[in-house]
C-alpha cells in the first residue's frame, strides 16, 4: 500500500474583484494530479512558484479540500476521514510563521503535544529527544519571538514529529536557512528516511532534492510535467549541452535573439549581485558560443563555460517545457 | 478526561501568553477602573447605598464582558497573524477543544475586573459591600465567567470562517452592555428588547450576581445562565465542525 495517494486531485479557487459589479475568476492551482508516495520513501515536489505544491500539500494535511479527485494516506480519505489522517501526518511549515512567539519553545512543543494526545509521560522523554535532534536544547526556555529563522524552522520540524507520526510532510523545510543550518536540516531529513518515515517534500533547491529524494515530481502551472528518480530525470537533458555566459546589463533584446537563435532549445538568466547568468541549453555536440556572444552584441561578458547538464538543468527544462 | 486536560493547559497556556504583554496588561488594569469611575460617577448623584453596589456590579460584568468579546474575536485573528490557525486546525484535537480555552483565559482575566471594581469602590467611593446571600454569590461569579466565555466561544467560531468577523467582538460590545442591564435596568427599554436579553447570559449572570449580593432569589438567573452556557457550548461545538469545513473548502484559514 501506498503512504500517500493522489488521484485525479483538483483544486481550484475563486477571486471576486470590483465593488458594485462582484466579478468572480476560478484559478485552477491544481489540475487532476496523480501521484503515489510509497512508504519509506523520501518524494520531492519541485516546481517554481505558484506551481501547486503547497496546494497539494495542504490538501494532503486536511487544511484544503480538494475540488474533485481524492487523496489518501495510510489508506485514509483526507477528507472523509480528517482526524486519523491528523493523527499519522506530520506537517513542518516553511517559513518563520505557525508559531506561538509570546510561548518558550519548550511550552510550544508541550501545548501541541496536548493537541496531539501525546500522553504526558511520552511527553516527558519525547520532548527532549526531539530538542536533542534538532538542536535546540539549551535554548527551550526562551521565547520563540527571540528566535532566529532556522531556530523557528528548527522548532517547526520538532512539533512535526511529536505525535512520532509514520508520514511527515515537509513545505520548504530549508527555504531562508543560512548554508550551515540548511545542510544540518538536510541530515536531519536524510536521517528521518532512514529510520523509515516516509517524507514528502517540496523545495526549490535542485541539489537537495537530488541528494536527498528518491523520487521527484516536477511541477509546473498545476499538473505533473515529469516523475523519477534524480537521475532518470537527468536523462531528459542528457542529449543536451548547457553554455553559462555572464552578462553585465543584459537587455531583454540580446536576450530575444539569444532565444531566436537556431540550435538553441532553453534559455533562463539567474540574477546574482551585479550580474546575470545566461544559461543556454543546446543539442550536444553543437557549437554555440561564438553564434551566441554574437547575439549578445556590445554587451559587456564575463565567463563562458560549457559544461554537462545537470537536475537543475532538467527542472528549468521541463517547467518550461522546452 | 483527555478533553479537560486539553482545556486547562490551553487555558494555562492562553493565560500565560496574555500575561507577556506589559502594554495589554497596563490596558487591562485600567480599563475596568474607568466603567467604574463612570458608574459611580453617575449613581452617586442618587445618594443611595444599594445603588451604588447595584452600579459596581454592573460594572464589573460589564468588565469581563468587554475582556471576553473584544478580546475572543482577536486571539483567533492573533492566530492568523502568527500563523498557528492552520498549525491548530492541523492537530486531531476537537477544534472547539482548541477555542473555548482561549475564550475562557479572557472571561479569566474578567475576573480581576469585578474585583479591581469593587475594591476601587470600596476604597475611592466608599462603597460598601455587603453580600447577602455569599455562597450564591460565589456561585453565580464563576457561572457568569464560565457563560461569557462559552458565549465568546460561539462568537469565536464565526472568526474562523470570515477573517473580519473578529469585528463582531467590538460592535457587540456596547450594545451588550445596554441589553443586558449592565447599568440601566431592563424595564426602562421597549418590550421587544426583552426577548433579546432573555437569550444572553450576562443579563442572567448579572442578574444572579446582584440578588446574592443585594437580597432576592439568585438560584433562577443561576440555573438560566448555566443553561444558556450549555447551549452556548453545544451550538457552538456542533457548528465548529460546519464552519471548519466551510473554511477548509473556500481556503480561509491561511488568510490574515
Amino acid at each position: 500500500m501506498a503512504a500517500i495517494e493522489a488521484e485525479k486531485l483538483r483544486r481550484t479557487y475563486k477571486q471576486t474583484s470590483g465593488f458594485v459589479r462582484r466579478r468572480t475568476k476560478t484559478i485552477e492551482a491544481v489540475r487532476g494530479i496523480d501521484f503515489a508516495v510509497d512508504e519509506g520513501e523520501l518524494f520531492g515536489l519541485l516546481g517554481p512558484n505558484g506551481a501547486g505544491k503547497t496546494t497539494t500539500i495542504k490538501m494532503l494535511v486536511t487544511l484544503l479540500i480538494p475540488t474533485s479527485g481524492a487523496a489518501r494516506v495510510l489508506g485514509h480519505d483526507v477528507v472523509h476521514d480528517a482526524r486519523t489522517v491528523r493523527r499519522s501526518i506530520g506537517y513542518v511549515f516553511g517559513g518563520d510563521r505557525g508559531a506561538y512567539e509570546r510561548l518558550s519553545g519548550l511550552d510550544n512543543l508541550r501545548y501541541f503535544c496536548e493537541l496531539y494526545g501525546v500522553p504526558p509521560k511520552v511527553q516527558k522523554r519525547r520532548i527532549p529527544e526531539l530538542l536533542e535532534l534538532v538542536g535546540l536544547m539549551g535554548r527551550e526556555k526562551e521565547r520563540v519571538e527571540g528566535y532566529s529563522r532556522g531556530m523557528k524552522q528548527r522548532l517547526h520540524i520538532a512539533r512535526g514529529l511529536l505525535h512520532d507520526p509514520p508520514v511527515v510532510v515537509m513545505d520548504e523545510p530549508t527555504i531562508g536557512l543560512d548554508p550551515v543550518g540548511a545542510r544540518e536540516l538536510r541530515h536531519t531529513i536524510a536521517e528521518l528516511a532512514r529510520a523509515g518515515k516516509t517524507v514528502l517534500l517540496t523545495t526549490h533547491y535542485m541539489y537537495e532534492a537530488d541528494a536527498l529524494c528518491d523520487r521527484i515530481a516536477v511541477i509546473a502551472e498545476g499538473e505533473i510535467v515529469a516523475e523519477g528518480t534524480p537521475s532518470a530525470l537527468k536523462s531528459v537533458v542528457a542529449d543536451r549541452t548547457v553554455v553559462e555566459i555572464e552578462a553585465y546589463g543584459l537587455p531583454d533584446a540580446a536576450l530575444e535573439r539569444v532565444r531566436a537563435s537556431p540550435g538553441v532549445t532553453s534559455v533562463s538568466v539567474e540574477e546574482r549581485e551585479h550580474v546575470q547568468l545566461l544559461l543556454v541549453q543546446a543539442p550536444k555536440g553543437l557549437e554555440l558560443t561564438q553564434q551566441l556572444l554574437a547575439c549578445l552584441g556590445d554587451v559587456r561578458v564575463g565567463r563562458v563555460a560549457a559544461r554537462e547538464p545537470t537536475l537543475e538543468d532538467a527542472y528549468v527544462s521541463l517547467v518550461t517545457g522546452s | 478526561m483527555k478533553a479537560l486536560r486539553l482545556v486547562a493547559i490551553g487555558w494555562v497556556f492562553q493565560l500565560k501568553m496574555l500575561s507577556r504583554s506589559a502594554f495589554d496588561g497596563l490596558l487591562g488594569i485600567l480599563w475596568p477602573l474607568f466603567f467604574a469611575t463612570t458608574a459611580f460617577f453617575m449613581f452617586r448623584t442618587s445618594h443611595d447605598p444599594r445603588a451604588l453596589l447595584y452600579a459596581a456590579l454592573g460594572s464589573s460584568v460589564m468588565g469581563i464582558w468587554s475582556s471576553t468579546s473584544v478580546a475572543a474575536s482577536s486571539a483567533l485573528q492573533r492566530e492568523r497573524w502568527y500563523g498557528t490557525l492552520e498549525a491548530i486546525v492541523g492537530t486531531p484535537a476537537h477544534f472547539s477543544l482548541v477555542l473555548i480555552p482561549i475564550t475562557l483565559a479572557m472571561s479569566t482575566v474578567g475576573i480581576y475586573s469585578m474585583a479591581a471594581t469593587l475594591l476601587w469602590g470600596r476604597f475611592l467611593f466608599g462603597i460598601g459591600v455587603h453580600i447577602v446571600h455569599p455562597l450564591l454569590f460565589a456561585v453565580a461569579v464563576p457561572a457568569t465567567v464560565l457563560a461569557i466565555g462559552l458565549l465568546g466561544f460561539l462568537l469565536s467560531v464565526t472568526v474562523v470562517r470570515y477573517r473580519t468577523a473578529w469585528a463582531l467582538g467590538n460592535a457587540l460590545e456596547y450594545p451588550v452592555w445596554l441589553v443586558c442591564g449592565f447599568l440601566v435596568p431592563l424595564s426602562l427599554f421597549p418590550g421587544w428588547v426583552r426577548p433579546i436579553s432573555w437569550a444572553l447570559a450576562p443579563t442572567w449572570g448579572v442578574r444572579a450576581i446582584r440578588q446574592a449580593a443585594l437580597g432576592g432569589a439568585p438560584q433562577i438567573p443561576v440555573a438560566a445562565c448555566i443553561g444558556l452556557a450549555a447551549l452556548y457550548g453545544i451550538a457552538g461545538a456542533l457548528l465548529v465542525d460546519t464552519v471548519l469545513r466551510s473554511a477548509r473548502k473556500s481556503a480561509t484559514l491561511s488568510l490574515t
